[in-house]
C-alpha cells in the first residue's frame, strides 16, 4: 500500500480515463433501454396519416374519426352556420388565433380552415379532455363536462372553463373530396405530422 | 491467456457443429443450399417482388411491417404502395392475407404457413431447396412432389417459371439428381437466382435486425476494446504496489 | 478516491453530505470493512474472476429482464407476438432482447467456471462450507429461473421441455400426478402456467437469488476469500492486524476487475451482436415456431447447460429412477464439504490421483452435455451411462481420498463399488447387448481399480507439503 508519489499522476490520469470511459461507455449502454420505451414501429405506424373521403359528406353534416388514437371532426358548414362565425373580442377568448399550439399556420384566419366550408378539429376539449358534442342548430359545440362553449370555428367562448380554441390537425386536400389528416398542404413546411 | 484462448475454441467448435434440426435429409436436399447476402439490397427488393407476386396469395408474412420493409429495403413509400402493398393495407400494418384457415384446409388440405420465421426455424437452405426440388409426381394430387419436404401439399407455383423436372434415381433407387423434361421461362441460372432473391427476402424477414447488429456490433467491440486497454494499464499501474 | 489512508481517521467526523448519511447509516464503516480495508490474497489469478462477473451478469439479466417485461404479454394467445413485437417493432427491442437471451447463457457459463474454481483451489473446505452451500442453493434457483424464463416464449422448444421436464416431477411416487397438476395449474400445459412461471420468474426467484447472493457474500466477508495456494491469509498478521499476504479488496481488485469485466463484455458484445442463436444453442431453432400441443418437435433437447443433467436423465430407462439419479446428481453437490474433508485445500498440492479425478470429471461433465444434446442411439445411451456412473464415482474417489487409507480399506471400498455398477449391469445384461455392457463396465471399473489400486504400488497419491504463506 506504499504510495509512489512520482506515480501518482499518472494513476490519476488513468483512474480518470477509465472512469470517462467507462462512464460514456455505460451512458450509451443506458440508450437502447430509454429507446425501447418511446413509441414502438407499431405504435408510430398507427399515427400515420389518415386519408378521409368526404364526397358523401353533406351540409351541416360531420363526420368522425381517429387519427393517433384522437378524435378528429371533418364538419361541413353551411351558409348559416359561416355567417355565425365572428372575431369579436368580447365574445372569444382567443379570437385571432394567437395561441399557434392550437392550430398550423394555414388555420390562422377567421374560419381556422383551409376551406372555408370543410371544418377539420380535434373533437378533445382543450378544458380537461372531455369530447364536446356537435349542436348543429345552435351553431356551436358544447362540452357537458363542465360547461365550456366553442363556435363553429372551434374558437373557445368567453366564460367557458377552457382556455384555449380546440385544436386544428395538420391536414390537407389530396383532390376535391379527399382529406389526408396528419399531413400539411405542400406550400406549408412538409412533413408527416 | 491460453486457457482463454481454449475457452474461445470450444466456443467456435461447438457453434459449428449444430445443425437446423431435420429427419432423414436427403443427400440431393443438401446440395442445395441458398447464398446468404444480406446486405444485397436488390436481391432483397427483387425478393420481395417475388414474395408478393408469387407467395403472398397464400403465405403470409404476418410479423413484418410494411413501413420498415419499405424504410430498409430503400423502397419510397409511394412506389411501395403502387407496387408491393397489399390489397385494402395500409403501409404501417402487417403482411397478413385474407385466405381463412377453413377456407386453406378446403383448397389444399393444409393450412399454408406463415413464413415470417421460417429462415430461423428451418433455416435459408430448406427454402432455397424447397423451391428447387420440385419434381413431378403423377401419385401427388397436385402432380409433383418435393424432396425439401416430401409429400407437401403446396402446389408447384414456380413451375412455369423452372420447367419440368423428373426424378433421377441411381441403382438402389436413391434420388440423386433431376431430368430437366420441359422449358420454363427461366433458365438454371436465373431460376436459382430468383429462387435465392425470395430466400434472401426470407432470411431478412425472420429478423430484420440483421441489417443493423453487424455494423452496431463493429463499434460497440471498438468501445470495450479501448475500455479494456486502458483498465488493463490502470491495473498493472496499481499493481505495482504489489509484490 | 484512489488514496486509502493506513488508519481510520476518528478525530475528525466526515462532512457534508456523505456525513449527514453516515450518522444514520454506516456507509463509511460499510466501504472500510468491505472495499478498502477487506483483505483479498494477493494471489488471485484467471479463475478468480467469475465470482464478480456472475454478479454483473445478475444485474444485467434484472435490468434487461425488466425493460422486456415492459413489452412482454404474458398470455399463451399473446406471448409468441409480443416477443416477436420486441424483435421487430420495439426500437433496439432486438438488442435487449439478445442481451437477455446471451445473458442467460452467459451465467451459466460464468457460474459453472466459478463453481470449478471451488473444486479445484477447495474453497468448500471449512471454514467455507456456508459459502459453498448458499452457492449451491443460488445454482439450484438459478436453474429454476432459467427453466421458467425458457417457457415464456411459447415456442415449440418452450412448451415441449417444459411438458418434458414438468413431467418429471409426476414421477415421485403416490403425489406425482397431483403434483404435475398443481404445478401446471391445469392438466396439461397452458396458460395458468405461462402466467405463474412468468411472475415467479420477474419476481419471485430473483428475490430469492439476490438475497441468497448477499448472504454468500455476507458469508464470504466472515471468514475471508480463499485462495489458489489453500493458505489461509489471516494466519500471518502484522502488527496492525493486516494479513502479511493480504492486499486491500479497493483498489486492487476493482480494478483487475474492471480488466475481467471488459474481456467478459467484449465476447459478450461479439456474441450479441454477430452470434445471438449461437448454433441453435442459445436460441433453438424450434423456438422459432409458435407453441403446439398437437405437434412434438422432432428433437427435444433442453437448453444447453440443462444437458449434463438431462444426460443422466435419460441414461437410467426408468423415469423414476431416472430422475432420481438426475435429482441425485445435483443434491450431491451439497455435501462436498463433508465429502472431501482432506485438509489440503489447493489442487497444487493434492496428489497426481486428485489431478486425474477431477480431470475426468470435467471432461465426462462436458460428454455428458455434449450427449444431452443428441437424439439417443444405442452407442450414446452407452456412453451416457457410463458417464452418469463416472460422475458418481468422482464424489466416492474424493471421499476415499480424504484421508491416508490402509491397503484394506481400498480393497474393500473397490470392491464395493464395483459391484454397485455392476449389480444393475448384471440385472440387464441380454444376448443383444453383453459385448456393450462388458466393454463398458470393464472400462469403468478399469478406471475404479486404476484410481484406488495404484497407491499401493505407486507414489501416485502423493501430497505436496502445503506452504505457510503464499507462494503465487
Amino acid at each position: 500500500m506504499s504510495s509512489d508519489s512520482p506515480d501518482n499522476s499518472r494513476r490519476k490520469f488513468l483512474t480518470g480515463s477509465l472512469s470517462l470511459v467507462g462512464g460514456t461507455g455505460a451512458a450509451a449502454t443506458l440508450w437502447p433501454f430509454l429507446s425501447s420505451m418511446a413509441p414502438s414501429a407499431k405504435s408510430r405506424a398507427s399515427g400515420a396519416p389518415v386519408k378521409v373521403d368526404i364526397s358523401s359528406l353533406k351540409d351541416g353534416e360531420k363526420i368522425d374519426l381517429i387519427w393517433r388514437k384522437k378524435p378528429i371532426w371533418v364538419v361541413k358548414r353551411t351558409k348559416n352556420m359561416l355567417d355565425s362565425i365572428n372575431t369579436n373580442e368580447g365574445q372569444h377568448k382567443d379570437p385571432m388565433s394567437e395561441n399557434t399550439e392550437q392550430q398550423p399556420d394555414f388555420a390562422k384566419n377567421k374560419f381556422r380552415s383551409l376551406k372555408p366550408e370543410i371544418l377539420v378539429l380535434e373533437g378533445v376539449c382543450t378544458h380537461l379532455g372531455c369530447n364536446p358534442a356537435f349542436k348543429s342548430d345552435e351553431n356551436k359545440f358544447f362540452c357537458a363536462c363542465h360547461g365550456s362553449n366553442f363556435d363553429l370555428a372551434g374558437k373557445v367562448a368567453n366564460g367557458s372553463p377552457a382556455g384555449a380554441n380546440l385544436k386544428v390537425p395538420p391536414y390537407r386536400f389530396e383532390d376535391e373530396n379527399t382529406i389526408i389528416v396528419g399531413e400539411l398542404p405542400q406550400s406549408d413546411n412538409e412533413s408527416k405530422g | 491467456m491460453i486457457k482463454k484462448n481454449i475457452f474461445i475454441l470450444l466456443f467456435l467448435v461447438i457453434v459449428n457443429s449444430v445443425s437446423y434440426a431435420a429427419s432423414q435429409k436427403s443427400e440431393l436436399a443438401e446440395k442445395y443450399k441458398a447464398i446468404n447476402n444480406i446486405n444485397n439490397k436488390a436481391s432483397l427488393q427483387r425478393g420481395a417482388k417475388y414474395f408478393v407476386n408469387y407467395c403472398s396469395g397464400c403465405h403470409s408474412l404476418k410479423y413484418m411491417r410494411m413501413s420498415t420493409l419499405a424504410e430498409d429495403l430503400n423502397i419510397e413509400e409511394v412506389v411501395f404502395s403502387q407496387n408491393l402493398l397489399f390489397s385494402n393495407k395500409k403501409i404501417g400494418e402487417t403482411m397478413t392475407i385474407p385466405m381463412s384457415e377453413s377456407d386453406a384446409i378446403l383448397w389444399f388440405n393444409a393450412i399454408p404457413p406463415d413464413l415470417s420465421l421460417t429462415a430461423r426455424s428451418k433455416g435459408p437452405d430448406y427454402i432455397y431447396s424447397k423451391l428447387n426440388t420440385y419434381y413431378e409426381d403423377d401419385s401427388s394430387p397436385t402432380g409433383f412432389n418435393n424432396i425439401a419436404l416430401p409429400n407437401t401439399s403446396m402446389p408447384n407455383i414456380l413451375a412455369g417459371l423452372q420447367g419440368g423436372q423428373k426424378l433421377e434415381l441411381d441403382d438402389k433407387n436413391n434420388p440423386v439428381g433431376f431430368i430437366k423434361i420441359s422449358k420454363g421461362t427461366h433458365n438454371d441460372l436465373e431460376y436459382k437466382q430468383l429462387t435465392n432473391d425470395i430466400t434472401n427476402f426470407l432470411v431478412y424477414v425472420s429478423e430484420p435486425a440483421k441489417l443493423r447488429r453487424y455494423s452496431m456490433g463493429f463499434w460497440v467491440l471498438m468501445f470495450i476494446f479501448i475500455f479494456t486497454i486502458i483498465a488493463y494499464y490502470t491495473k498493472k499501474e496499481f499493481w505495482k504496489d504489489v509484490h | 478516491m484512489s488514496e486509502i489512508s493506513g488508519k481510520i481517521d476518528d478525530k475528525s467526523s466526515p462532512s457534508g453530505v456523505i456525513g449527514w448519511v453516515d450518522e444514520r447509516l454506516p456507509i463509511l464503516s460499510f466501504v472500510r470493512n468491505h472495499l478498502t480495508h477487506y483483505y483479498t490474497p494477493k494471489n488471485f489469478n484467471f479463475w478468480y474472476f467469475f465470482g464478480s462477473l456472475a454478479f454483473l451478469i445478475l444485474f444485467l439479466q434484472i435490468f434487461t429482464g425488466i425493460f422486456l417485461a415492459m413489452h412482454y404479454k404474458p398470455d399463451a394467445k399473446l406471448a409468441f407476438d409480443s416477443v416477436e413485437f420486441i424483435m421487430r417493432d420495439v426500437n433496439l427491442g432486438w438488442l435487449i432482447r439478445y442481451m437477455h437471451s446471451t445473458g442467460a447463457s452467459a451465467f451459466f457459463v460464468v457460474v459453472y467456471l466459478h463453481m470449478f474454481r471451488a473444486l479445484m483451489y477447495g474453497s468448500f473446505k471449512k471454514p467455507r462450507e456456508l459459502i459453498w452451500l448458499f452457492g449451491v442453493f443460488i445454482y439450484l434457483a438459478l436453474m429454476a429461473e432459467a427453466f421458467m424464463g425458457y417457457l415464456l416464449p411459447w415456442g415449440q422448444m418452450s412448451y415441449w421441455g417444459a411438458q418434458v421436464i414438468i413431467n418429471l416431477f409426476t414421477t415421485i411416487p403416490f403425489i406425482g400426478q397431483e403434483l404435475g397438476i398443481w404445478i401446471r395449474g391445469d392438466f396439461a400445459i397452458s396458460d395458468p402456467t405461462l402466467t405463474r412461471f412468468f411472475a415467479l420468474h420477474i419476481v419471485a426467484v430473483p428475490m430469492v437469488i439476490l438475497l441468497l447472493v448477499i448472504l454468500h457474500l455476507a458469508a464470504l466477508h466472515t471468514v475471508g476469500s480463499n485462495n489458489p495456494d489453500g493458505v489461509e491469509i489471516k494466519k500471518h498478521k502484522d502488527e496492525n492486524g493486516v494479513p502479511l499476504d493480504g492486499i486491500p479488496f479497493h483498489p486492487y481488485y476493482t480494478v483487475k476487475d474492471f480488466v475481467g469485466i471488459g474481456v467478459f463484455l467484449f465476447l459478450f458484445a461479439l456474441t450479441v451482436f454477430f452470434i445471438p442463436e449461437m448454433g441453435g444453442y442459445f436460441l433453438e431453432h424450434a423456438n422459432f415456431i409458435p407453441a403446439n400441443p398437437l405437434v412434438t418437435p422432432e428433437h427435444i433437447a433442453p437448453v444447453w447447460y440443462f444437458t449434463p443433467f438431462y444426460s443422466i436423465l435419460r441414461a437410467i430407462p426408468d423415469p423414476a429412477y431416472g430422475a432420481l439419479a438426475m435429482a441425485m446428481s445435483i443434491v450431491v453437490l451439497f455435501f462436498m464439504p463433508w465429502i472431501d474433508s482432506n485438509p489440503i485445500k489447493s489442487i497444487r498440492y493434492r496428489s497426481m490421483l486428485f489431478r486425474i479425478n477431477l480431470f475426468v470429471f470435467v471432461i465426462g461433465f462436458l460428454i455428458l452435455g455434449y450427449l444431452g444434446v443428441k437424439a439417443p442411439t444405442p452407442l450414446y445411451s452407452a456412453l451416457a451411462l457410463r458417464f452418469s456412473e463416472m460422475y458418481f464415482i468422482f464424489f466416492a474417489l474424493l471421499y476415499f481420498y480424504s484421508s491416508a487409507r490402509g491397503n484394506l480399506y481400498s480393497y474393500i471400498f473397490t470392491g464395493a463399488i464395483v459391484f454397485l455398477i455392476a449389480i444393475y449391469d448384471v440385472a440387464r445384461i441380454t444376448s443383444d447387448n453383453y459385448i456393450s455392457v462388458l466393454i463398458g463396465l470393464a472400462s469403468v471399473c478399469i478406471f475404479i481399480m486404476f484410481m484406488t489400486l495404484t497407491p499401493l504400488f505407486s507414489n501416485l497419491n502423493k501430497e505436496k507439503q502445503v506452504p505457510d504463506r503464499i507462494t503465487g
